[in-house]
């Protein structure tokens, strides 16, 4: 698939060496600060388990019990296992418990001696959870052997949504039934601005389902009968997003599912969370996903919703760089990166078929070895069912003709009602009848040398490198700050979660990331 | 003349089309049931046009038909638009005249709902639909709060920014959410603030009923296609009074 566009790869090669440059300030911040986030990971990887009476998971209890004693700047595991050896408690949860009772006084080890014990109980500890994590990802590649993959690529991704997990197995099953190769669970709306997660199964959320290690765990126990059924591994989808997206990469590590949604940049331009907290959050997650054998996806669809899909068209390719960068950087593989874009430009506007062809060919280019993440319009749908039917049997025609890896299925109904079960089939006959009629169309697909598409796509390209070079000169956070994604303006210093991060003091330790980049 | 019926191809045939989901397997009965549906509606006669079996026990249906209703276009209530519409220009000119001051807006999505592309249409410079969002006007001082904004926070903000005027975006409707977060904000400017110091409280949103103003407790509704011209000329008619 690739060549088609007649790239120069010095051009190529030039974008990623910016990208490079424009991420490394960024990482150094990640791996010079902490968030409550990344020690509630540390803690459920840990074993820490269950919610209080209110609900308040023991993570939390415990995680600020701690920061009360001594900061969060050393990181939670040695204060905590020093304080299992001094009260001899061998459970954690429990700890977590007389913690929260204010039975428990926490310090940092300070004796040689102490501090190594400390140092192995954590490594302990965590390394079961880690264990659990490679032992899901094993059983993965089982399953997928004893059922195998989708016949064909894009494979098919269509969402759920009804707020109750109990509502949402059925839906899920039904939708796999009629091809659906990956499930997406949307998750309440409420869920990324919360500093904790949920416990337990849940029936009540604002158009989506709260994302709870329960959850996962049923509903992919669910799937886990359907694809024996259809004799096709279903996938499963959620989100590490918002506040608590390193432990929900981990719950999802630990229950198995199968992609995440995980942007570098979602939560700070899309939820006003602060950009030091999500950066941080974001590294921790990846590391978590690169090792679960998690394919992430990113969000840069979103630029495209707020922002004109024409004009903006390469600050998504910059995103998707920068994507990469950060993804590699935390020891993701290329397979493990739906990249994502989307089918935004106006239909009123003359060649915006082709424009999308180019776009969507640029980014199948620049990553030949993603699965990239194709999106199906949202912003031009009005309430016209009909033209929405249409428009979406064009977006499923770029994804054809363009090796797209992952398709999310477009609604005739979207921004009218939440799918309704004969939306989804309607929906789906529409995907089915394009790649089947299209077939191996792609192969004949080949842009005339020094077209429109061609031009179009090194258009975009040489806007994106522009755009890179002044984020490297301008720093990646001031061009957050200054409104470069999406229009939103989102200062470091601002922000939902800035009280949740804190600089790494200079004992700092974390057993995850240290057994995670070993 | 205000008395219409549909029109399919021919004047008076009062031909519509219908789509809807039975829980039933695919059958003769299935197809019966459909028909009994429609004529319940009101089409008759009513012609099956499609009919297909969705996932275990479902039928999809297509039908069209001839409806019996009459429309009375006399009868319809609607909420017209009444006030002039401004061009920014024109918008600008005013505030500067009676004003003299820029008008200070704040404007948020409340409770959980984190879908900011109402207030983002009507806010953004971007805008929508070829015009350009509120924050264009250079006489409208704009507060964007985005999205999942606390009732308390947005009065306090309110106050803070000396708000003339409020606009709040309600995308998510499932259990009526919309109703109750307008309900609960009108009811905290009216606790916070006198009469005559409460900013003017608008709402918008695809699924609201624009009839509803009164008993949800705000000066205004704004459904589905809204502009940001006929906001910012509302705001101007309401506050200010009209021009001319």
């Amino acid at each position: 698939m690739t060549g088609k566009l007649d790239l120069d790869p010095g051009v190529v090669a030039k974008a990623r060496a910016l990208a490079a440059r424009a991420g490394q300030p960024v990482v150094d911040l990640a791996r010079s600060h902490t968030t409550v986030s990344v020690e509630r990971a540390v803690l459920r990887l840990a074993g820490v388990q269950g919610a209080d009476s209110d609900g308040i998971p023991w993570v939390n209890r415990l995680v600020d019990t701690v920061r009360a004693d001594v900061g969060l700047g050393h990181g939670v595991a040695l204060p905590v296992f020093d304080a299992m050896r001094s009260t001899g408690v061998d459970d954690v949860t429990v700890l977590a418990q007389k913690a929260a009772a204010g039975a428990v006084r926490f310090a940092v080890p300070e004796r040689k001696a102490d501090l190594a014990a400390a140092r192995r109980a954590a490594r302990r500890a965590t390394g079961a959870g880690l264990k659990l994590v490679d032992r899901r990802r094993a059983e993965r590649d089982r399953l997928i052997k004893r059922y195998g993959d989708p016949r064909q690529r894009p494979w098919i991704y269509l969402i759920v949504a009804t707020g109750d997990i109990f509502e949402d197995i059925p839906q899920a099953q039904a939708a796999a039934r009629a091809g659906a190769d990956v499930i997406a669970v949307i998750r309440s709306t409420g869920q990324s601005l919360l500093d904790y997660v949920p416990e337990g199964a849940t029936r009540e959320g604002f158009a989506g389902t709260y994302a709870t290690q329960e959850n996962f765990r049923l509903m992919r126990a669910a799937l886990d009968e359907t694809s024996k059924e259809l004799g096709r591994y279903v996938r499963l989808t959620n989100y590490a997003s918002g506040l608590c997206m390193p432990e929900i990469a981990a719950l999802a590590g630990m229950e198995r599912l199968d992609m995440m949604l995980n942007d570098s940049m979602y939560g700070i331009l899309f939820r006003d969370i602060n950009p030091i907290r999500t950066f941080v959050d974001q590294r921790f997650s990846r590391q978590v996903h690169a090792r679960a054998g998690i394919i992430i996806n990113t969000g840069e669809d979103n630029y495209l919703t707020t922002a004109d899909a024409v004009e903006a068209a390469h600050t998504v390719t910059v995103s998707q760089l920068l994507n990469e960068f950060f993804a590699h950087e935390a020891g993701l593989a290329d397979w493990q990166l739906g990249l994502g874009h989307a089918f935004e430009i106006n239909p009123d506007l003359p060649d915006s078929f082709r424009m999308e062809l180019a776009h969507a060919l640029l980014a199948r280019e620049l990553f030949p070895d993603a699965p990239l993440k194709w999106m199906p319009p949202t912003k031009h749908m009005t309430g016209d069912v009909f033209r929405g039917n249409l428009l979406d049997g064009f977006f499923n025609l770029v994804g054809a003709l363009t090796g797209q890896g992952i398709l999310l299925v477009g609604m005739m109904t979207e921004a009218v009602v939440t799918p309704w079960l004969s939306d989804r089939d309607i929906a789906l006959q529409n995907v089915r009848y394009v790649l089947n009629g299209a077939g191996n169309l792609h192969e004949d697909f080949v842009p005339a040398p020094g077209g429109f598409i061609q031009s179009r796509a090194h258009e975009v390209l040489g806007e994106a490198v522009g755009l890179l070079a002044r984020i490297v000169d301008d720093t990646l956070l001031d061009a957050i700050a200054d409104g470069t994604f999406g229009i939103m303006k989102r200062p470091a210093d601002r922000g939902k979660g800035l009280d949740g991060v804190a600089r790494h003091e200079d004992d700092y330790y974390n057993p995850v990331t240290e057994a995670l980049e070993a | 003349m205000s008395i219409v019926r549909p029109y399919g191809d021919t004047t008076g045939d009062g031909m519509v089309q219908l789509s809807f989901t039975l829980p039933v397997v695919h059958d003769k009965r299935a197809e019966g049931a459909a028909l009994q549906l429609a004529a319940k509606m009101g089409m008759e006669p009513a012609m099956l046009v499609h009919a297909k079996p969705m996932g275990d026990g479902f039928t999809f249906f297509v039908v069209y038909g001839r409806v019996a209703h009459l429309v009375d276009t006399d009868q319809v209530q609607v909420v017209e638009r009444d006030f002039p519409l401004l061009s920014a220009k024109e918008v600008n000119a005013v505030i500067k005249r009676r004003l003299r001051r820029r008008l200070n807006v704040v404007g948020a999505c409340i409770g959980t709902d984190a879908h900011t592309v109402g207030i983002d249409a009507i806010l953004n410079v971007k805008g929508i639909a070829g015009e350009k969002g509120l924050e264009y006007y250079r006489e409208l001082a704009v507060t964007n709060m985005g999205a999942q904004v606390s009732v308390p926070d947005l009065v306090e903000t309110a106050r803070a920014q000396k708000a003339d005027a409020v606009l709040v975006s309600q995308v998510v409707t499932q259990r009526d959410a919309h109703l109750q977060n307008t309900r609960a904000m009108s009811a905290a400017f009216r606790e916070a603030l006198p009469a005559g110091k409460r900013p003017l409280l608008i709402v918008g949103g695809p699924r609201f009923d624009e009839l509803m103003a009164g008993e949800l407790g705000v000066d205004r509704i704004f459904g589905r296609g809204t502009t940001p011209g006929e906001v910012a000329s509302y705001l101007v008619h309401a506050l200010l009074g009209s021009q001319n």
